[in-house]
């Protein structure tokens, strides 16, 4: 049902742009107003999101500690798994975000013989989920071979490091390759294993499906149908210059690869895909636990009603001097 | 333990397959062993706690308040715009599955909304419904659901079933933690008077008399003079344990259970032989006879409220500072929030020991030092005389307790006291143990008769792990240093691995320790004999 649900709305956002372009020659939209527009609600969206998270108070500092704290001196801390500094925290984080360190801890549970429990590494999720985010970083980040002129040189030499296993032509670049192959994965995941087909929610096959479709088209365009590529750099240039044009003759697949490109612009703020900024704000992840050497201040703080050494001791004063223990009044 | 309960071998039988019916549509049964009963009318009304009521679970009406959903849903505002952990951890899961399998509720139910994935999604689904714009328009769609009498059903089901163990949060990529939401779930529960029975009593007690089985001064007092009296009986050896002394330099503060229950109380001996032995200037309190709060299960103003009385004793006692006995969830207070809640501790001295000189600088805000960091510091220091072979009949393990690892880090500190005093120890596998450890399966105000059959089931991790140390180890007992573990792990033992007590770190560390002045001690702290292999008596003095 959620997985008929977001092929049924993937299919549809192909098919728009493929039939109308072509036919209805909706190239200015579909070209230009979309993708300024799109860009908008990403950059505003995002922006808001996280200026909504940030405002929040944190009432308490309550890291989730996974190693030794930082006590007596003779005893070693975990300074990246428990940190108590700033320091520490930032290492912990870009262990997090750089290399997924809590995935990788994963393990998966199993009931033997209906007596033992064992519990197995399983790192797939992690490496395929790894694999599916790098690749995506250096795809997006050559893609900026489209919007700036002169191709910067970090950008080249990041091309070059890509089609290092150079087979045939045109240069086929590993992080295409192993995207497409990742997200599978992901997709598959999901379907295949009970557990998270029960969990999973359209919100969670849209967007895989919808990688995967920017994925396969770019890929399609760039291999198999050898789009022409001047007539898309005078595109990018134009909305990059501000002054946008529509070349003739790119195919309708590009309108395709740019619809679903807006597309995931226009959805990751509103969605799950916000996890990007979210991790940072995580705070069982980006707070040092040094509960104990530094005041953390809850900015909404109450009074509440206590009950007071004096009541306690009105109500038991008798038989507290019955059983001859100190009182502050006889 | 009931008669209708299952056998292990039947309640093992896990089908951990999902059903066909989507989570979405909500199906709770209220069957015995897996439930928790209401909080009681008179308690909640001692608490000032709203829509105070006599309804149970398992009845059809739960005699909801007039416009109940609408308290939820500001209560749910409120709490979105007070929390930024919750408005993450509602806004970024990416549903992986990762934690799915880590919850010890989960393994030993198979029941899908187990998952702390799923327990999350219960309140998640609400939320997307009520807060966000995509549930407002495409509704179930985007994953959204109505907040209902079915749904809150679940909720009180499956948040009731979660012992904040923080578990999940170890293995989620962006670190959400279940545990947090569980609390946010049961403070928006409380808004509309549902609460449980043995987080009710335990909290009204403990406001009132200090502990939380509502014992009153004297009783704690006859306690603990009682356990001096057994001390020297044991010992020969008579120690002082100051009640409410003025001036003393520390203030210890324990688990109540540990001065009434069993087998707490060997570690309450142990504590006492220690402070008597190095020859601490301490003092009890009857007013602050509560280091544990179950006010950490009800709600964050309920956990103030209660832990108020430490530092306000200690103020009116005039201490230095404060030494905390062995509990878990009273160390997750005590570290996370006590000096956020009822702080600043401006008026207490930061803790150096006065036997070895050690400065605690972990502890320079708030004052309050971990009983083991303490003792751990005397041992490295060499100012305990100890004789491990005393307790060379255990064979020995060590559970850690969820709330001192997972939100404190408290890990080499009992290993090096357990070592010092204990020649047999052995380690559980490595993933269930330290960040990894395994819950009890009856924290969080769950330990109750009538949930004994989930409470089975959460501690089958846990259970399981000591299974294998007993089999290829021969271990007889299992160690750890939380009150909530020493009440609960005895009957989750029994049920799995019969054969295996439970003891308390201290309870090793008094057992090996020489006292000076001491008589032959020809039994251990429970009263078990030595061996006469000659090999005991050596070192007495
Ligand atoms: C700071 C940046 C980011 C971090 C640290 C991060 C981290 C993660 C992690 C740990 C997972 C779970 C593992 C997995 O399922 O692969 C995940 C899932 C996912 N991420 Fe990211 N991510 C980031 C940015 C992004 C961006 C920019 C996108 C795409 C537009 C994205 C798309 C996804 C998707 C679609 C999933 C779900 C995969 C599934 O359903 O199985 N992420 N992310
Ligand atoms: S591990 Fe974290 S992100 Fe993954 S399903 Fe669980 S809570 Fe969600
Ligand atoms: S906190 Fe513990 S009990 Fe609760 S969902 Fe997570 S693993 Fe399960």
């Amino acid at each position: 049902m959620n997985l008929f649900f977001s092929l049924v709305v993937i299919a549809v956002l192909i098919a728009l742009p493929w039939l109308l372009v072509g036919a209805a020659g909706l190239d200015y939209l579909f070209g230009v107003i979309v993708p300024y527009v799109a860009l908008a609600v990403f950059v505003v969206g995002l922006i808001m999101r996280v200026l909504q998270w940030a405002r929040l108070p944190v009432p308490f500092r309550t890291p989730t500690t996974c190693g030794q704290q930082k006590s007596l001196p003779w005893i070693k801390p975990s300074r990246l798994e428990n940190p108590h500094s700033t320091l520490g925290v930032i290492g912990r984080m870009l262990l997090e975000v750089l290399f997924f360190r809590s995935l990788f801890r994963n393990t998966r549970s199993e009931l033997r013989d209906s007596s033992r429990l064992t519990y197995f590494a399983d790192k797939w999720l992690w490496a395929g989920g790894l694999a599916f985010h790098w690749a995506f970083l250096i795809v997006v980040a050559r893609h900026f071979r489209f919007f700036l002129e002169p191709v910067p040189w970090c950008v080249s030499v990041m091309e070059g490091l890509d089609s290092f296993f150079q087979v045939g032509l045109p240069i086929i670049y590993l992080t295409d390759v192993i995207i497409i192959a990742a997200l599978t994965y992901l997709f598959f995941r999901r379907i295949i294993n009970p557990r998270l087909r029960y969990i999973s929610l359209a919100a969670d096959y849209f967007p895989l499906l919808l990688l995967l479709g920017i994925a396969v088209s770019g890929v399609w365009m760039r291999y198999f149908d050898k789009t022409d590529i001047v007539g898309i750099k005078e595109l990018t240039m134009g909305l990059v210059t501000l002054s946008p044009v529509v070349p003739e003759g790119i195919s309708a697949l590009f309108f395709v690869h740019l619809f679903l490109v807006s597309a995931l612009l226009i959805y990751f703020p509103f969605s799950k895909l916000v996890h990007a900024g979210g991790v940072f704000f995580s705070p069982t992840r980006n707070l040092a636990n040094n509960n104990r050497v530094k005041r953390h201040i809850n900015p909404w703080d109450y009074p509440v009603k206590v009950h007071t050494y004096e009541e306690y001791e009105d109500e038991f004063r008798d038989v507290m001097k019955a059983a001859e223990m100190p009182l502050e009044k006889e | 333990m009931a008669e209708d309960v299952k056998k292990p071998e039947e309640l093992i039988q896990i089908d951990y397959g999902p059903p066909k019916r989507s989570w979405m549509d909500p199906t709770v049964k209220f069957e015995r062993g897996s439930y928790n009963y209401a909080a009681v009318k008179d308690n909640q009304e001692y608490l000032s706690l709203p829509f105070p009521r006599k309804w149970q679970p398992y009845e059809d009406d739960w005699q909801l308040p007039d416009g109940w959903e609408e308290i939820i849903f500001k209560g749910f505002k409120e709490r979105l715009e007070k929390y930024r952990s919750l408005r993450i951890f509602m806004d970024i899961c990416v549903r992986c599955g990762a934690c799915a399998d880590k919850c010890h509720f989960f393994i030993g139910s198979g029941d899908p909304k187990n998952m702390p994935v799923l327990r999350a999604e219960l309140l998640r689904s609400v939320y997307r419904n009520d807060f966000t714009t995509a549930g407002k328009v495409l509704g179930k769609f985007a994953g959204g659901r109505k907040l209902t009498v079915g749904v809150l059903k679940e909720w009180f089901y499956y948040f009731y079933q979660c012992t904040e163990c923080r578990r999940c949060s170890v293995f989620c990529p962006y670190g959400i933690d279940t545990a947090e939401i569980t609390m946010m779930a049961r403070e928006l529960m409380n808004l509309i008077g549902i609460s449980i029975e043995w987080i009710g009593t335990p909290v009204a007690n403990c406001f009132r008399t200090g502990n939380h089985l509502g014992i009153q001064p004297h009783g704690f007092k006859d306690s603990i003079d009682f356990a001096v009296d057994e001390l020297e009986e044991l010992t020969g050896v008579r120690v002082e344990a100051p009640i409410n002394k003025k001036g003393a330099e520390i203030l210890f503060v324990a688990p109540s259970a540990d001065y009434f229950a069993s087998p707490h109380y060997y570690t309450l001996l142990g504590y006492l032989q220690l402070f008597h032995e190095i020859g601490l200037d301490y003092t009890w309190s009857s007013y602050a006879s509560e280091g544990g709060n179950f006010g950490l299960f009800h709600s964050a103003e309920m956990m103030k409220r209660l832990n108020s009385k430490i530092y306000m004793e200690a103020k009116r006692l005039g201490v230095k500072w404060i030494i905390g006995g062995e509990c878990g969830h009273m160390w997750r207070v005590v570290h996370q929030y006590m000096d956020t809640l009822n702080g600043p501790a401006d008026f207490l001295e930061e803790p150096v020991s006065p036997f070895t000189g050690t400065r605690f600088e972990n502890t320079r805000a708030t004052k309050m030092v971990h009983i083991s960091e303490f003792t751990a510091d005397l041992i490295h220091h060499n100012k305990l005389k100890l004789d491990p072979s005393r307790n060379d009949h255990w064979r020995v393990t060590y559970h850690d307790s969820c709330n001192p690892v997972r939100a404190m880090g408290l890990l080499e500190e009992p290993r090096y006291v357990i070592n010092s005093v204990c020649n047999n120890f052995h380690e559980m596998p490595e993933n269930t143990i330290r960040e990894q450890t395994f819950c009890c399966g009856s924290g969080a105000g769950l330990g109750t008769d009538e949930n004994f059959e989930m409470r089975m089931r959460g501690g089958l991790p846990r259970a399981n792990a000591v299974q294998y140390v007993h089999d290829k180890h021969d271990v007889n007992i299992l160690l750890c240093m939380c009150a909530i573990d020493k009440a609960t792990l005895p009957p989750l033992l029994e049920y799995w691995v019969p054969g295996v007590e439970v003891g308390g770190v201290h309870e090793m560390v008094g057992n090996a320790l020489i006292m000076k002045g001491q008589h032959d001690r020809p039994t251990d702290l429970r009263g078990t004999p030595y061996e006469q292999d000659g090999k005991e008596g050596d070192d007495n003095v």
